[in-house]
Protein backbone atom coordinates (compact mmCIF):
# COMPACT_ATOMS: atom_id res chain seq x y z
CA UNK A 1 0.00 0.00 0.00
CA UNK A 2 2.98 2.28 0.51
CA UNK A 3 3.29 3.16 -3.15
CA UNK A 4 -0.21 4.64 -2.96
CA UNK A 5 0.94 7.42 -0.69
CA UNK A 6 1.82 10.95 -1.68
CA UNK A 7 2.08 12.18 -5.22
CA UNK A 8 1.54 8.79 -6.90
CA UNK A 9 -1.77 8.33 -5.16
CA UNK A 10 -3.02 11.78 -6.07
CA UNK A 11 -1.89 11.32 -9.70
CA UNK A 12 -3.74 8.00 -9.89
CA UNK A 13 -6.88 9.62 -8.50
CA UNK A 14 -6.66 12.45 -11.03
CA UNK A 15 -6.08 9.96 -13.85
CA UNK A 16 -9.12 7.94 -12.76
CA UNK A 17 -11.24 11.11 -12.77
CA UNK A 18 -9.91 12.04 -16.24
CA UNK A 19 -10.75 8.70 -17.85
CA UNK A 20 -13.99 8.10 -15.94
CA UNK A 21 -16.22 9.51 -18.75
CA UNK A 22 -14.77 6.92 -21.17
CA UNK A 23 -16.17 4.16 -19.01
CA UNK A 24 -19.43 5.84 -18.02
CA UNK A 25 -22.02 4.51 -20.42
CA UNK A 26 -24.33 7.51 -20.36
CA UNK A 27 -24.72 11.18 -19.59
CA UNK A 28 -26.67 10.39 -16.44
CA UNK A 29 -23.63 8.83 -14.77
CA UNK A 30 -21.47 11.71 -15.90
CA UNK A 31 -23.81 14.29 -14.39
CA UNK A 32 -24.05 12.26 -11.16
CA UNK A 33 -20.25 12.33 -10.98
CA UNK A 34 -20.24 16.06 -11.74
CA UNK A 35 -22.62 16.68 -8.86
CA UNK A 36 -20.49 14.51 -6.62
CA UNK A 37 -17.49 16.70 -7.50
CA UNK A 38 -19.50 19.81 -6.66
CA UNK A 39 -20.47 18.35 -3.30
CA UNK A 40 -16.84 17.35 -2.78
CA UNK A 41 -15.78 20.99 -3.20
CA UNK A 42 -18.32 22.01 -0.55
CA UNK A 43 -17.20 19.13 1.70
CA UNK A 44 -13.57 20.25 1.35
CA UNK A 45 -14.60 23.64 2.68
CA UNK A 46 -16.61 22.18 5.53
CA UNK A 47 -13.63 20.06 6.48
CA UNK A 48 -11.46 23.17 6.89
CA UNK A 49 -13.61 24.76 9.60
CA UNK A 50 -14.91 21.53 11.12
CA UNK A 51 -12.08 19.06 10.58
CA UNK A 52 -9.00 21.24 10.79
CA UNK A 53 -10.21 24.09 13.00
CA UNK A 54 -12.59 22.07 15.17
CA UNK A 55 -15.66 24.32 14.86
CA UNK A 56 -18.65 22.23 13.81
CA UNK A 57 -20.43 24.53 11.37
CA UNK A 58 -23.98 23.43 10.60
CA UNK A 59 -24.74 26.30 8.22
CA UNK A 60 -22.42 25.08 5.50
CA UNK A 61 -25.18 23.90 3.15
CA UNK A 62 -26.94 27.25 3.51
CA UNK A 63 -23.79 29.03 2.32
CA UNK A 64 -23.77 26.74 -0.69
CA UNK A 65 -27.34 27.90 -1.37
CA UNK A 66 -26.24 31.53 -1.02
CA UNK A 67 -23.59 30.96 -3.70
CA UNK A 68 -26.06 29.20 -5.96
CA UNK A 69 -28.75 31.86 -5.52
CA UNK A 70 -26.24 34.63 -6.17
CA UNK A 71 -25.54 33.09 -9.57
CA UNK A 72 -29.23 32.32 -10.19
CA UNK A 73 -30.50 35.80 -9.33
CA UNK A 74 -27.72 37.66 -11.14
CA UNK A 75 -27.85 35.64 -14.35
CA UNK A 76 -31.63 35.18 -14.66
CA UNK A 77 -33.01 38.42 -13.24
CA UNK A 78 -30.17 40.77 -14.08
CA UNK A 79 -28.61 39.17 -17.18
CA UNK A 80 -25.16 39.23 -15.62
CA UNK A 81 -22.67 37.02 -17.51
CA UNK A 82 -22.14 33.67 -15.80
CA UNK A 83 -18.50 34.08 -14.80
CA UNK A 84 -19.04 37.49 -13.26
CA UNK A 85 -21.95 36.07 -11.29
CA UNK A 86 -19.67 33.17 -10.37
CA UNK A 87 -17.07 35.52 -8.88
CA UNK A 88 -19.84 37.47 -7.17
CA UNK A 89 -20.97 34.24 -5.51
CA UNK A 90 -17.54 33.95 -3.92
CA UNK A 91 -17.58 37.56 -2.76
CA UNK A 92 -21.13 37.42 -1.38
CA UNK A 93 -20.49 34.24 0.63
CA UNK A 94 -17.18 35.62 1.90
CA UNK A 95 -18.75 38.86 3.14
CA UNK A 96 -21.76 37.11 4.63
CA UNK A 97 -19.47 34.48 6.14
CA UNK A 98 -17.29 37.15 7.68
CA UNK A 99 -20.17 38.73 9.58
CA UNK A 100 -21.85 35.48 10.54
CA UNK A 101 -18.46 34.12 11.58
CA UNK A 102 -17.73 37.15 13.71
CA UNK A 103 -21.02 36.63 15.50
CA UNK A 104 -21.16 32.85 15.80
CA UNK A 105 -17.50 32.11 16.53
CA UNK A 106 -17.79 33.89 19.87
CA UNK A 107 -19.54 30.72 20.97
CA UNK A 108 -17.64 27.55 21.70
CA UNK A 109 -18.28 23.89 21.02
CA UNK A 110 -21.89 22.75 20.84
CA UNK A 111 -23.18 26.28 21.30
CA UNK A 112 -21.50 27.26 18.05
CA UNK A 113 -23.06 24.30 16.24
CA UNK A 114 -26.54 25.05 17.53
CA UNK A 115 -26.18 28.72 16.67
CA UNK A 116 -25.08 27.93 13.10
CA UNK A 117 -27.96 25.48 12.75
CA UNK A 118 -30.29 28.37 13.56
CA UNK A 119 -28.44 30.63 11.12
CA UNK A 120 -28.91 27.95 8.50
CA UNK A 121 -32.65 27.80 9.16
CA UNK A 122 -32.97 31.59 9.01
CA UNK A 123 -31.20 31.57 5.66
CA UNK A 124 -33.56 28.86 4.44
CA UNK A 125 -36.58 30.89 5.54
CA UNK A 126 -35.21 34.02 3.89
CA UNK A 127 -34.74 32.19 0.62
CA UNK A 128 -38.17 30.61 0.81
CA UNK A 129 -40.11 33.72 1.86
CA UNK A 130 -38.31 36.59 0.13
CA UNK A 131 -40.17 36.03 -3.12
CA UNK A 132 -39.25 39.30 -4.79
CA UNK A 133 -35.57 38.38 -4.59
CA UNK A 134 -35.46 34.59 -4.70
CA UNK A 135 -38.73 33.65 -6.44
CA UNK A 136 -39.74 31.87 -3.21
CA UNK A 137 -40.83 28.24 -3.32
CA UNK A 138 -41.13 28.33 -7.13
CA UNK A 139 -37.37 28.59 -7.37
CA UNK A 140 -35.21 30.01 -10.12
CA UNK A 141 -35.48 28.37 -13.52
CA UNK A 142 -33.52 28.69 -16.72
CA UNK A 143 -30.10 29.49 -15.27
CA UNK A 144 -27.64 29.62 -18.17
CA UNK A 145 -24.82 27.08 -18.36
CA UNK A 146 -21.36 28.50 -17.79
CA UNK A 147 -20.39 30.51 -20.85
CA UNK A 148 -17.41 29.35 -22.85
CA UNK A 149 -13.91 30.52 -22.05
CA UNK A 150 -12.07 31.02 -25.35
CA UNK A 151 -12.37 27.81 -27.35
CA UNK A 152 -13.81 25.88 -24.39
CA UNK A 153 -17.59 25.46 -24.31
CA UNK A 154 -19.51 24.11 -21.32
CA UNK A 155 -22.87 23.20 -22.85
CA UNK A 156 -22.58 19.43 -22.72
CA UNK A 157 -22.52 17.22 -19.62
CA UNK A 158 -19.05 15.99 -20.56
CA UNK A 159 -17.55 19.48 -20.79
CA UNK A 160 -19.24 20.42 -17.50
CA UNK A 161 -17.72 17.35 -15.95
CA UNK A 162 -14.23 18.50 -16.84
CA UNK A 163 -14.96 22.07 -15.81
CA UNK A 164 -16.07 21.00 -12.35
CA UNK A 165 -13.17 18.57 -12.11
CA UNK A 166 -10.77 21.43 -12.85
CA UNK A 167 -12.28 23.45 -10.00
CA UNK A 168 -12.12 20.47 -7.67
CA UNK A 169 -8.42 19.99 -8.43
CA UNK A 170 -7.78 23.69 -7.91
CA UNK A 171 -9.74 23.69 -4.65
CA UNK A 172 -7.86 20.65 -3.43
CA UNK A 173 -4.51 22.13 -4.36
CA UNK A 174 -5.24 25.34 -2.47
CA UNK A 175 -6.53 23.36 0.50
CA UNK A 176 -3.35 21.28 0.56
CA UNK A 177 -1.30 24.47 0.55
CA UNK A 178 -3.30 25.90 3.43
CA UNK A 179 -3.37 22.92 5.76
CA UNK A 180 0.31 22.12 5.33
CA UNK A 181 1.39 25.70 6.01
CA UNK A 182 1.92 27.61 9.25
CA UNK A 183 -1.60 28.93 8.78
CA UNK A 184 -2.94 25.37 8.76
CA UNK A 185 -0.93 24.66 11.90
CA UNK A 186 -2.64 27.60 13.60
CA UNK A 187 -6.03 26.15 12.61
CA UNK A 188 -5.09 22.75 14.01
CA UNK A 189 -3.75 24.30 17.21
CA UNK A 190 -7.16 25.88 17.75
CA UNK A 191 -8.83 22.52 17.15
CA UNK A 192 -6.53 20.77 19.61
CA UNK A 193 -7.17 23.17 22.46
CA UNK A 194 -8.17 26.76 22.06
CA UNK A 195 -6.80 27.64 25.50
CA UNK A 196 -3.39 26.27 24.59
CA UNK A 197 -3.49 27.93 21.16
CA UNK A 198 -4.25 31.27 22.75
CA UNK A 199 -1.47 30.81 25.30
CA UNK A 200 0.86 30.21 22.35
CA UNK A 201 -0.02 33.64 21.03
CA UNK A 202 -2.56 32.68 18.39
CA UNK A 203 -5.33 35.24 17.92
CA UNK A 204 -8.33 32.92 18.32
CA UNK A 205 -11.01 35.11 16.82
CA UNK A 206 -8.94 36.08 13.80
CA UNK A 207 -7.82 32.53 13.12
CA UNK A 208 -11.29 31.06 13.46
CA UNK A 209 -12.89 33.79 11.35
CA UNK A 210 -10.34 33.32 8.58
CA UNK A 211 -10.96 29.58 8.55
CA UNK A 212 -14.72 30.15 8.55
CA UNK A 213 -14.60 32.61 5.65
CA UNK A 214 -12.32 30.36 3.60
CA UNK A 215 -14.57 27.40 4.22
CA UNK A 216 -17.78 29.17 3.21
CA UNK A 217 -16.11 30.52 0.07
CA UNK A 218 -15.63 26.89 -0.95
CA UNK A 219 -19.35 26.37 -0.29
CA UNK A 220 -20.18 29.51 -2.28
CA UNK A 221 -18.23 28.41 -5.33
CA UNK A 222 -19.64 24.90 -5.06
CA UNK A 223 -23.11 26.45 -5.04
CA UNK A 224 -22.26 28.61 -8.05
CA UNK A 225 -21.10 25.55 -9.98
CA UNK A 226 -24.25 23.72 -8.88
CA UNK A 227 -26.41 26.52 -10.28
CA UNK A 228 -24.61 26.32 -13.63
CA UNK A 229 -24.89 22.56 -13.77
CA UNK A 230 -28.41 21.86 -12.49
CA UNK A 231 -29.79 25.11 -14.00
CA UNK A 232 -32.65 25.14 -11.50
CA UNK A 233 -32.66 26.23 -7.86
CA UNK A 234 -35.21 25.68 -5.12
CA UNK A 235 -35.10 26.69 -1.44
CA UNK A 236 -34.48 23.05 -0.52
CA UNK A 237 -30.83 23.60 -1.34
CA UNK A 238 -30.63 25.65 1.86
CA UNK A 239 -32.29 22.99 4.00
CA UNK A 240 -30.29 21.35 6.76
CA UNK A 241 -30.45 18.06 4.80
CA UNK A 242 -27.70 19.34 2.48
CA UNK A 243 -25.51 20.26 5.45
CA UNK A 244 -26.02 16.84 7.01
CA UNK A 245 -25.12 15.18 3.71
CA UNK A 246 -21.87 17.14 3.79
CA UNK A 247 -21.28 16.13 7.40
CA UNK A 248 -21.78 12.52 6.39
CA UNK A 249 -19.32 12.80 3.49
CA UNK A 250 -16.68 14.30 5.74
CA UNK A 251 -17.20 11.76 8.53
CA UNK A 252 -17.21 8.72 6.25
CA UNK A 253 -14.07 9.80 4.43
CA UNK A 254 -12.18 11.03 7.47
CA UNK A 255 -12.54 14.35 9.23
CA UNK A 256 -9.45 16.54 9.29
CA UNK A 257 -7.75 14.79 6.37
CA UNK A 258 -7.22 16.12 2.86
CA UNK A 259 -8.46 13.10 0.96
CA UNK A 260 -11.26 12.22 3.39
CA UNK A 261 -14.02 14.58 2.22
CA UNK A 262 -13.34 13.61 -1.38
CA UNK A 263 -13.41 9.90 -0.79
CA UNK A 264 -16.42 10.22 1.50
CA UNK A 265 -18.39 12.12 -1.13
CA UNK A 266 -17.56 9.60 -3.87
CA UNK A 267 -18.24 6.53 -1.75
CA UNK A 268 -21.54 7.75 -0.32
CA UNK A 269 -22.72 8.99 -3.73
CA UNK A 270 -21.76 5.68 -5.31
CA UNK A 271 -23.48 3.75 -2.54
CA UNK A 272 -26.73 5.74 -2.79
CA UNK A 273 -26.66 5.40 -6.58
CA UNK A 274 -26.12 1.65 -6.55
CA UNK A 275 -28.89 1.22 -3.98
CA UNK A 276 -31.38 3.13 -6.16
CA UNK A 277 -33.07 -0.10 -7.26
CA UNK A 278 -34.23 -0.67 -3.67
CA UNK A 279 -36.13 2.62 -3.81
CA UNK A 280 -37.43 3.56 -0.37
CA UNK A 281 -35.91 0.47 1.20
CA UNK A 282 -32.38 1.62 0.42
CA UNK A 283 -32.26 3.42 3.74
CA UNK A 284 -32.66 0.04 5.43
CA UNK A 285 -29.31 -0.95 3.95
CA UNK A 286 -27.71 2.47 4.00
CA UNK A 287 -28.45 3.25 7.65
CA UNK A 288 -26.78 0.17 9.15
CA UNK A 289 -23.76 0.54 6.85
CA UNK A 290 -23.31 4.09 8.08
CA UNK A 291 -23.71 3.10 11.72
CA UNK A 292 -21.20 0.27 11.32
CA UNK A 293 -18.75 2.67 9.74
CA UNK A 294 -19.04 5.18 12.57
CA UNK A 295 -18.62 2.44 15.19
CA UNK A 296 -15.71 0.61 13.61
CA UNK A 297 -13.98 3.48 11.80
CA UNK A 298 -14.66 6.54 13.96
CA UNK A 299 -11.83 8.40 12.24
CA UNK A 300 -13.34 7.69 8.83
CA UNK A 301 -11.69 5.67 6.10
CA UNK A 302 -8.73 7.93 5.46
CA UNK A 303 -8.37 8.86 9.12
CA UNK A 304 -8.13 5.22 10.18
CA UNK A 305 -5.60 4.49 7.49
CA UNK A 306 -3.43 7.46 8.45
CA UNK A 307 -3.60 6.49 12.12
CA UNK A 308 -2.45 2.95 11.35
CA UNK A 309 0.37 4.33 9.26
CA UNK A 310 1.45 6.70 12.03
CA UNK A 311 1.41 3.86 14.56
CA UNK A 312 3.48 1.61 12.31
CA UNK A 313 6.03 4.36 11.71
CA UNK A 314 6.07 4.94 15.46
CA UNK A 315 6.72 1.27 16.20
CA UNK A 316 9.61 1.40 13.74
CA UNK A 317 11.00 4.47 15.52
CA UNK A 318 10.69 2.78 18.88
CA UNK A 319 12.45 -0.34 17.58
CA UNK A 320 15.25 1.77 16.17
CA UNK A 321 15.71 3.56 19.50
CA UNK A 322 15.75 0.20 21.32
CA UNK A 323 18.75 -1.18 19.43
CA UNK A 324 21.86 -0.20 21.38
CA UNK A 325 23.81 0.83 18.28
CA UNK A 326 21.14 3.23 17.16
CA UNK A 327 20.79 4.64 20.66
CA UNK A 328 24.51 5.28 20.86
CA UNK A 329 24.35 6.91 17.45
CA UNK A 330 21.48 9.06 18.64
CA UNK A 331 23.39 10.07 21.77
CA UNK A 332 26.32 11.03 19.61
CA UNK A 333 24.07 13.14 17.41
CA UNK A 334 22.74 14.91 20.45
CA UNK A 335 26.12 15.62 21.92
CA UNK B 1 10.18 41.82 35.99
CA UNK B 2 6.58 41.05 36.92
CA UNK B 3 4.89 43.32 39.41
CA UNK B 4 1.50 42.52 40.84
CA UNK B 5 -0.39 45.22 42.64
CA UNK B 6 -3.45 44.43 44.80
CA UNK B 7 -4.77 41.95 42.23
CA UNK B 8 -8.33 40.80 42.89
CA UNK B 9 -10.67 38.49 41.02
CA UNK B 10 -14.25 37.85 41.97
CA UNK B 11 -16.50 35.25 40.36
CA UNK B 12 -20.11 36.10 41.19
CA UNK B 13 -19.27 37.25 44.67
CA UNK B 14 -16.72 34.52 45.34
CA UNK B 15 -13.31 36.08 45.79
CA UNK B 16 -10.87 33.68 44.12
CA UNK B 17 -7.89 36.00 44.26
CA UNK B 18 -7.93 38.51 47.07
CA UNK B 19 -5.80 41.65 46.94
CA UNK B 20 -2.47 40.01 46.09
CA UNK B 21 0.62 42.17 45.70
CA UNK B 22 4.01 40.69 44.96
CA UNK B 23 6.86 40.84 42.46
CA UNK B 24 8.89 38.25 40.59
CA UNK B 25 12.50 39.06 39.84
CA UNK B 26 14.31 38.38 36.60
CA UNK B 27 16.43 35.25 36.57
CA UNK B 28 14.78 33.69 39.61
CA UNK B 29 12.52 30.77 40.28
CA UNK B 30 9.43 31.88 42.14
CA UNK B 31 6.95 29.37 43.43
CA UNK B 32 3.33 29.78 44.34
CA UNK B 33 2.08 27.28 46.83
CA UNK B 34 -1.10 26.78 48.78
CA UNK B 35 -3.81 24.22 49.46
CA UNK B 36 -6.22 23.16 46.71
CA UNK B 37 -8.61 25.96 45.85
CA UNK B 38 -6.28 28.63 47.19
CA UNK B 39 -6.49 30.52 43.89
CA UNK B 40 -3.12 29.57 42.41
CA UNK B 41 -4.32 28.67 38.93
CA UNK B 42 -6.70 31.64 38.90
CA UNK B 43 -3.71 33.82 39.70
CA UNK B 44 -1.92 32.40 36.64
CA UNK B 45 -5.04 32.91 34.54
CA UNK B 46 -5.07 36.57 35.52
CA UNK B 47 -1.41 37.09 34.67
CA UNK B 48 -1.72 35.21 31.37
CA UNK B 49 -4.86 37.11 30.38
CA UNK B 50 -7.28 34.18 30.40
CA UNK B 51 -9.39 36.05 32.97
CA UNK B 52 -9.65 39.79 33.38
CA UNK B 53 -8.98 40.89 36.97
CA UNK B 54 -11.77 42.63 38.88
CA UNK B 55 -9.24 45.15 40.14
CA UNK B 56 -5.50 45.60 40.54
CA UNK B 57 -2.55 46.03 38.20
CA UNK B 58 -0.13 43.67 36.49
CA UNK B 59 3.10 45.14 35.13
CA UNK B 60 5.53 43.18 32.97
CA UNK B 61 8.91 44.84 32.36
CA UNK B 62 7.32 48.10 33.43
CA UNK B 63 4.51 47.80 30.89
CA UNK B 64 0.92 47.59 32.09
CA UNK B 65 -0.48 44.28 30.84
CA UNK B 66 -3.62 44.19 32.99
CA UNK B 67 -6.56 42.72 31.11
CA UNK B 68 -4.70 42.04 27.86
CA UNK B 69 -5.81 39.04 25.80
CA UNK B 70 -3.75 35.83 26.25
CA UNK B 71 -2.29 36.00 22.74
CA UNK B 72 -1.04 39.54 23.39
CA UNK B 73 0.49 38.50 26.70
CA UNK B 74 2.22 35.59 24.94
CA UNK B 75 3.62 37.92 22.29
CA UNK B 76 5.05 40.15 25.01
CA UNK B 77 7.07 37.21 26.29
CA UNK B 78 5.03 35.41 28.94
CA UNK B 79 4.54 31.73 28.16
CA UNK B 80 2.51 29.32 30.23
CA UNK B 81 1.94 25.61 30.55
CA UNK B 82 -1.22 23.91 31.73
CA UNK B 83 -1.77 21.10 34.20
CA UNK B 84 -2.64 18.90 31.24
CA UNK B 85 -1.18 19.56 27.82
CA UNK B 86 -3.44 18.77 24.91
CA UNK B 87 -1.26 17.48 22.13
CA UNK B 88 -2.45 16.35 18.74
CA UNK B 89 -2.02 12.64 19.37
CA UNK B 90 -1.84 11.49 15.76
CA UNK B 91 1.05 13.79 14.87
CA UNK B 92 4.69 13.48 15.82
CA UNK B 93 6.10 15.34 18.79
CA UNK B 94 8.09 17.63 16.51
CA UNK B 95 4.99 18.39 14.43
CA UNK B 96 3.18 19.37 17.60
CA UNK B 97 5.90 21.87 18.47
CA UNK B 98 6.22 23.73 15.18
CA UNK B 99 3.20 25.92 15.85
CA UNK B 100 4.90 27.16 19.04
CA UNK B 101 6.86 29.83 17.20
CA UNK B 102 3.91 30.88 15.02
CA UNK B 103 3.36 34.03 17.11
CA UNK B 104 6.73 35.41 15.97
CA UNK B 105 5.86 34.95 12.27
CA UNK B 106 3.78 37.11 10.00
CA UNK B 107 2.82 34.94 7.02
CA UNK B 108 -0.85 35.20 6.17
CA UNK B 109 -3.21 33.74 3.62
CA UNK B 110 -1.55 35.50 0.73
CA UNK B 111 1.86 34.08 1.62
CA UNK B 112 0.30 30.62 1.69
CA UNK B 113 -1.40 30.94 -1.69
CA UNK B 114 1.64 32.46 -3.40
CA UNK B 115 4.10 30.33 -1.42
CA UNK B 116 6.23 33.39 -0.80
CA UNK B 117 9.83 33.38 0.32
CA UNK B 118 8.73 34.85 3.65
CA UNK B 119 6.52 31.81 4.29
CA UNK B 120 9.27 29.37 3.41
CA UNK B 121 11.72 31.25 5.58
CA UNK B 122 9.30 31.36 8.51
CA UNK B 123 8.38 27.69 8.21
CA UNK B 124 12.07 26.84 8.33
CA UNK B 125 12.49 29.09 11.35
CA UNK B 126 9.55 27.50 13.20
CA UNK B 127 10.89 24.02 12.53
CA UNK B 128 14.32 25.09 13.78
CA UNK B 129 12.84 26.61 16.95
CA UNK B 130 10.86 23.44 17.58
CA UNK B 131 14.02 21.35 17.25
CA UNK B 132 15.99 23.67 19.51
CA UNK B 133 13.28 23.57 22.14
CA UNK B 134 13.11 19.79 21.93
CA UNK B 135 16.89 19.53 22.28
CA UNK B 136 16.79 21.87 25.24
CA UNK B 137 14.33 19.72 27.16
CA UNK B 138 16.30 16.61 26.23
CA UNK B 139 13.72 14.98 24.02
CA UNK B 140 15.32 15.02 20.58
CA UNK B 141 15.16 11.22 20.56
CA UNK B 142 11.34 11.27 20.56
CA UNK B 143 11.02 13.97 17.87
CA UNK B 144 9.49 11.52 15.42
CA UNK B 145 7.40 9.48 17.83
CA UNK B 146 3.66 10.15 17.72
CA UNK B 147 2.47 12.25 20.62
CA UNK B 148 0.00 9.60 21.78
CA UNK B 149 2.82 7.25 22.70
CA UNK B 150 5.08 9.33 24.88
CA UNK B 151 5.19 9.01 28.67
CA UNK B 152 3.64 11.41 31.16
CA UNK B 153 7.05 12.81 32.03
CA UNK B 154 7.88 13.32 28.35
CA UNK B 155 4.56 15.08 27.95
CA UNK B 156 5.57 17.49 30.73
CA UNK B 157 8.82 18.17 28.92
CA UNK B 158 6.98 18.70 25.63
CA UNK B 159 4.82 21.28 27.39
CA UNK B 160 8.02 23.08 28.44
CA UNK B 161 9.32 22.88 24.88
CA UNK B 162 6.09 24.29 23.49
CA UNK B 163 6.31 27.23 25.90
CA UNK B 164 9.99 27.71 25.06
CA UNK B 165 9.32 27.80 21.33
CA UNK B 166 7.41 31.04 21.83
CA UNK B 167 10.70 32.74 22.86
CA UNK B 168 9.46 33.84 26.28
CA UNK B 169 11.23 35.78 29.00
CA UNK B 170 8.92 34.54 31.73
CA UNK B 171 7.50 31.03 31.99
CA UNK B 172 4.45 30.28 34.11
CA UNK B 173 4.45 26.57 34.85
CA UNK B 174 1.29 25.06 36.31
CA UNK B 175 2.23 21.91 38.24
CA UNK B 176 5.20 21.04 36.04
CA UNK B 177 5.85 17.88 38.05
CA UNK B 178 2.25 16.82 38.63
CA UNK B 179 1.71 13.10 38.15
CA UNK B 180 5.31 12.03 37.65
CA UNK B 181 7.41 9.84 39.93
CA UNK B 182 10.13 11.10 42.35
CA UNK B 183 13.13 10.37 40.11
CA UNK B 184 11.45 12.10 37.19
CA UNK B 185 10.62 15.03 39.44
CA UNK B 186 14.32 15.49 40.13
CA UNK B 187 14.96 15.54 36.39
CA UNK B 188 12.24 18.13 35.81
CA UNK B 189 13.60 20.30 38.63
CA UNK B 190 17.02 20.17 36.96
CA UNK B 191 15.37 21.24 33.72
CA UNK B 192 13.74 24.22 35.42
CA UNK B 193 17.15 25.19 36.84
CA UNK B 194 18.56 24.91 33.33
CA UNK B 195 15.86 27.29 32.05
CA UNK B 196 16.92 29.89 34.60
CA UNK B 197 20.60 29.33 33.81
CA UNK B 198 19.75 30.18 30.22
CA UNK B 199 18.30 33.53 31.16
CA UNK B 200 14.64 32.64 31.59
CA UNK B 201 12.56 33.64 34.57
CA UNK B 202 10.28 30.97 36.00
CA UNK B 203 7.19 31.11 38.12
CA UNK B 204 5.59 27.82 39.06
CA UNK B 205 2.71 26.30 40.94
CA UNK B 206 3.60 23.04 42.62
CA UNK B 207 2.50 20.76 45.42
CA UNK B 208 5.74 18.84 45.80
CA UNK B 209 7.27 20.60 48.76
CA UNK B 210 10.76 19.12 48.68
CA UNK B 211 11.09 20.10 45.04
CA UNK B 212 9.95 23.64 45.80
CA UNK B 213 12.19 24.02 48.81
CA UNK B 214 15.24 23.02 46.82
CA UNK B 215 14.37 24.88 43.64
CA UNK B 216 12.69 28.15 44.51
CA UNK B 217 14.45 31.43 45.22
CA UNK B 218 11.22 32.84 46.51
CA UNK B 219 7.93 31.37 47.63
CA UNK B 220 4.53 33.02 47.75
CA UNK B 221 1.94 31.23 49.86
CA UNK B 222 -1.75 31.61 49.07
CA UNK B 223 -4.68 30.54 51.18
CA UNK B 224 -8.33 31.24 50.35
CA UNK B 225 -7.22 33.57 47.58
CA UNK B 226 -5.08 35.78 49.80
CA UNK B 227 -1.32 35.94 50.23
CA UNK B 228 -0.44 34.76 53.71
CA UNK B 229 3.34 34.70 53.42
CA UNK B 230 6.19 35.44 51.08
CA UNK B 231 9.92 34.84 51.32
CA UNK B 232 12.82 32.49 50.83
CA UNK B 233 12.29 28.76 51.41
CA UNK B 234 14.01 29.14 54.80
CA UNK B 235 11.61 31.88 55.91
CA UNK B 236 8.59 29.99 54.62
CA UNK B 237 9.63 26.80 56.36
CA UNK B 238 9.61 28.63 59.70
CA UNK B 239 6.49 30.74 59.16
CA UNK B 240 3.89 29.53 61.69
CA UNK B 241 0.97 30.80 59.61
CA UNK B 242 2.14 28.77 56.64
CA UNK B 243 2.67 25.69 58.72
CA UNK B 244 -0.81 25.96 60.07
CA UNK B 245 -2.56 26.72 56.79
CA UNK B 246 -0.61 24.49 54.52
CA UNK B 247 0.89 21.65 56.47
CA UNK B 248 -1.74 21.44 59.18
CA UNK B 249 -1.59 22.63 62.78
CA UNK B 250 -0.01 19.40 64.05
CA UNK B 251 3.19 20.18 62.12
CA UNK B 252 3.85 23.26 64.26
CA UNK B 253 5.44 21.16 66.95
CA UNK B 254 7.91 19.55 64.51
Amino acid sequence: MNWLQGKTGWALLAAAALVFPLFAQNNYLISVATQAFIMAIAALGMNLITGYTGQFNLAHGAFMAVGAYTVGILTVDHQVPFWIAFLAAGVVTAVLGYFIGLLSLRLRGHYFSIFTLCVSYIMFLLIEKWESLTHGPVGIMGIPAPTGIGPLQFGTPLSQYYLVLAFLVLGLWIMARIVRSLLGRSFMAVRNSDDLAEALGIDLMRTKTLSFVLSVVYAGFAGALYAGQVRFLGPDLASEAVTFDLVMFVLVGGIGTLLGPLLGTFIVTWLTQSLQFLQDYRMVVFGPVLIALIIFLPDGIVGTWLKRRAQRADAAQAAKAATPGAAAQEAQNNA
Amino acid sequence: MLEIESLTKQFFGLTAVDDISTRFERGQVSAIIGPNGAGKTTFFNLVAGTHKPSSGRIRFNGQDVTGLRPDHVAKLGIARTFQTTHLFDNATVLDNLIVGHRLRTRSGLWDVLANTRRLQEEERLCREKAREALDFVGLSHVAHRIAADITQEERKRVAFALALATDPELLLLDEPAGGVNPEETVGLAALIRKLVDHGKTVCLIEHKMDMIMRLADKIVVLNNGAKIAEGTPEQIRRDPQVIEAYLGADHVAV
